[in-house]
């Protein structure tokens, strides 16, 4: 393996965890904030990329189709925590994963009922399309970058969000003590409603930024569901901080076992079943992590512990 | 679950004036129509459906149910259709696992099983089934077609790549059981993978004359997408699943001029095909799919050995069956001993038509091809 191809994965690491990041975010938001495991955060991520490809095809504009994405995610997010989850906070874990199951299989249905059984289309802006070369001569598509750029931004966002706003210390105290927070005047079911929708509207972006170079399609969030859970797990329940370090580690540890584990299983045996070992094992890497860290530090790297 | 009941054109006030007439003949339609690749099964369905329709048969009835794409929903829809509708045949299934999971249990039960998709090697080998006809294709025959097409095409090097599934090896099998070039690396993604930054970097470096992939459904979307946007210049090859009316709109312009191979077309050129795209177009306002058209031969298939046949005489109707007396849309077909297809595979190639992304035919890839299984079967 050459330092280009090298470099190229690391980028193609750095990328997937940026994405899986805007997905971790809301998730460790929600879970934080209001202790709620939410399975249909995934069919937010869903919401948006039909969003997304609905309105840009109606208009010939991305911008708007992202600008939609995070409407329609937000507008979605708003609407479910008041009439389905604002009934949950209070009852078990059980309750709330069957009934936000339960919402991925509605949320799924309707889906396929406005919008048909098909692929919807969605394709990169014109300015963003194609690769540029960087510098070292390494060919990498422009998309991807801007996936990259608007990642960290928004992870610059939520860190000034959290640690510099009164809403950020609403947040902090909402996580550290429900009842003394409404004690103290807020309206705490405002805040939980805010929340939610902040995280839906992400889910929802990187429905839209990931669905121009994936498929637009019915069930597309539950693949990525899993991995965002992975990611909080690792990075710790609640912090943001863990949400971006762990979508990074896994981003980057998926990205490079997948190229690096074939070529290394191929020093020791025979180049097919190398391929195949290595293929398979690559897929478990980033689980062997969780379970390495969770015996490590069962919070998490960034939890506060129990 | 919803059960969706359709009785065709007319069935319904025939047998209320004729009294009490019951249909000659019942099938059970059971497919993927909800949640991934449910596109696949309302296409089997829709080309189904209008093939009956077309040809006014109101002696079938059809039961349709939907397994979700998953094996244990599939044998409990196909058990109800056995045990409590008493169908005669049972057709539908879109997935080689699903296919697997209900279809001996079904013919061994005694009824007939009609594949208008999936063709496992199991059931066409040493699994073969007197009951069991697959109208569709055995599982390695449009990767056998594409290493062909690779040779003729004079491509010395591959770079090769499938999901890490059975289907996915066996694809990769067949691709290599026909390739005379050198395959320079063999790589296998996760099924279900959305993103091939990765995979995409190392074709990019491996300097292969040309990629073949097979990623079936939403996955193929992504590939494809990715791979025209990372401006990487080796030409691709895909077998057909990946470049199907289907996906090819959500796919666009990335997938122009990709050559692929399939039995079927929507331009190839037979009397029986065009009619059947107009129609299908008439009916349904969209381009059928290679999985239309299979499903509509699925039908055609049927009502042949109904016209010779009745459903009670199991032996005299599988004879009629076996003959496969019907104008297939993709031209020539007739069975094999292990009632798996011996027909053309086709080179097509992508191209825009009238502002919709679709397939059109190059040339033959293989001739009047079977599968190598059915060495392995004793029918």
């Amino acid at each position: 393996m050459t330092t280009i191809l090298f470099i190229e994965q690391v980028l193609n690491g750095l990328q997937f965890g940026v994405m899986l990041f805007l997905m971790a975010a809301g998730l460790t938001l929600v879970f934080g904030v209001m202790g709620l495991i939410n399975l249909a955060h995934g069919a937010l991520y869903m919401v948006g990329a039909f969003a997304a490809a609905s309105v840009a095809a109606a208009t010939g504009s991305f911008l708007l189709g992202l600008i939609a994405s995070l409407a329609a995610a937000a507008m979605a997010g708003a609407i479910v925590e008041i009439v389905v989850i604002r009934r949950l906070y209070r009852r078990d874990h059980l309750d709330q994963v069957l009934a936000t199951f339960a919402l991925i299989l509605i949320f799924s249905e309707g889906t396929r009922w406005l919008f048909g059984s098909f692929p919807l289309y969605l394709d990169i802006p014109e300015a963003l399309s194609g690769p540029v070369t960087l510098p070292g001569g390494i060919d990498y598509p422009l998309y991807r970058l801007f996936i990259i750029a608007v990642g960290l931004a928004v992870a610059g966002f939520l860190f000034w969000l959290i640690a510099r706003t009164r809403l950020g210390i609403r947040i902090r105290a909402g996580e550290a003590d429900r009842e003394m927070i409404a004690a103290l005047g807020v309206d705490i079911s405002k805040l939980y409603t805010l929340v939610f929708a902040l995280g839906a509207a992400l889910a929802g972006m990187a429905g839209a930024l990931v669905g121009a170079i994936q498929s637009v399609e019915v069930g597309m969030g539950e693949p990525v569901l899993i991995l965002a859970f992975v990611t909080i797990i690792i990075g710790g329940i609640g912090s943001i901080k863990g949400a971006f370090v762990g979508a990074l580690l896994v981003g980057l540890i998926d990205t490079l076992g997948r190229t690096l584990l074939p070529i290394a299983f191929g020093t020791v045996m025979e180049a097919s079943a190398a391929t195949t070992v290595g293929s398979a094992l690559a897929s478990m890497l980033i689980y062997i992590l969780m379970a390495g860290v969770l015996i490590a530090r069962p919070q998490g790297l960034f939890g506060a512990a129990a | 679950m919803t059960v969706l009941r359709s009785l065709l054109a007319g069935t319904c006030a025939l047998a209320l004036a004729a009294g009490a007439q019951a249909s000659d003949l019942k099938v059970g339609f059971l497919s993927t129509l909800s949640g991934g690749g449910a596109g696949l099964g309302v296409d089997i369905r829709d080309g189904f459906l209008l093939a009956l329709g077309e040809a006014g048969a109101d002696d079938v009835e059809v039961v349709v149910e939907d397994t979700q794409r998953k094996p244990e929903v599939a044998v409990q829809v196909a058990d109800e259709f056995i045990q409590r509708e008493e169908v005669d045949v049972l057709t539908g299934i879109v997935f080689s696992n699903i296919a697997l999971a209900v279809v001996p249990s079904a013919v061994n039960q005694g009824k007939f099983y009609i594949s208008p998709n999936a063709g496992p090697s199991q059931l066409a080998g040493r699994g073969c089934h007197e009951n069991y006809f697959n109208v569709a294709w055995q599982n390695d025959a449009m990767h056998e077609a594409a290493g062909a097409h690779a040779n003729d095409a004079g491509y010395e090097s591959a770079f090769i790549m499938a999901p890490n599934y059975p289907a996915g090896q066996d694809g990769l099998t067949g691709f290599k059981r026909f390739y005379e070039g050198e395959v320079v690396s063999e790589v296998y993604t996760r099924l279900g993978q959305t993103d091939y930054a990765a995979e995409i970097a190392q074709i990019r470096a491996s300097d292969a004359d040309v990629a073949y992939f097979f990623l079936p459904g939403g996955m193929g979307i992504s590939f494809l997408k990715q791979y025209a946007d990372a401006g990487v210049d080796i030409p691709l090859i895909g077998p057909g699943f990946s470049f199907d009316q289907t996906i090819l709109p959500a796919v666009g312009d990335a997938a122009a001029g990709v050559r692929n191979t399939s039995e079927w077309s929507p331009d190839l050129d037979t009397a029986a095909n065009a009619a059947f795209v107009e129609s299908f177009r008439a009916a349904y306002d969209r381009t059928p799919s290679m999985y239309a058209a299979q499903g509509y031969d699925a039908a055609q298939l049927l009502l042949s050995a109904m016209e010779t046949a009745d459903v009670s005489d199991a032996d005299a109707f599988r004879e009629a069956l076996r003959a496969a007396e019907f104008e297939s849309v993709r031209g020539a077909f007739r069975f094999a001993a292990n009632q798996h297809p011996i027909q053309d595979i086709y080179v097509r190639e992508v191209v825009e038509r009238d502002g919709v992304w679709t397939n059109v035919v190059v040339g033959p890839s293989l001739q009047d091809h079977s599968d190598v299984y059915g060495a392995d079967c004793d029918l």
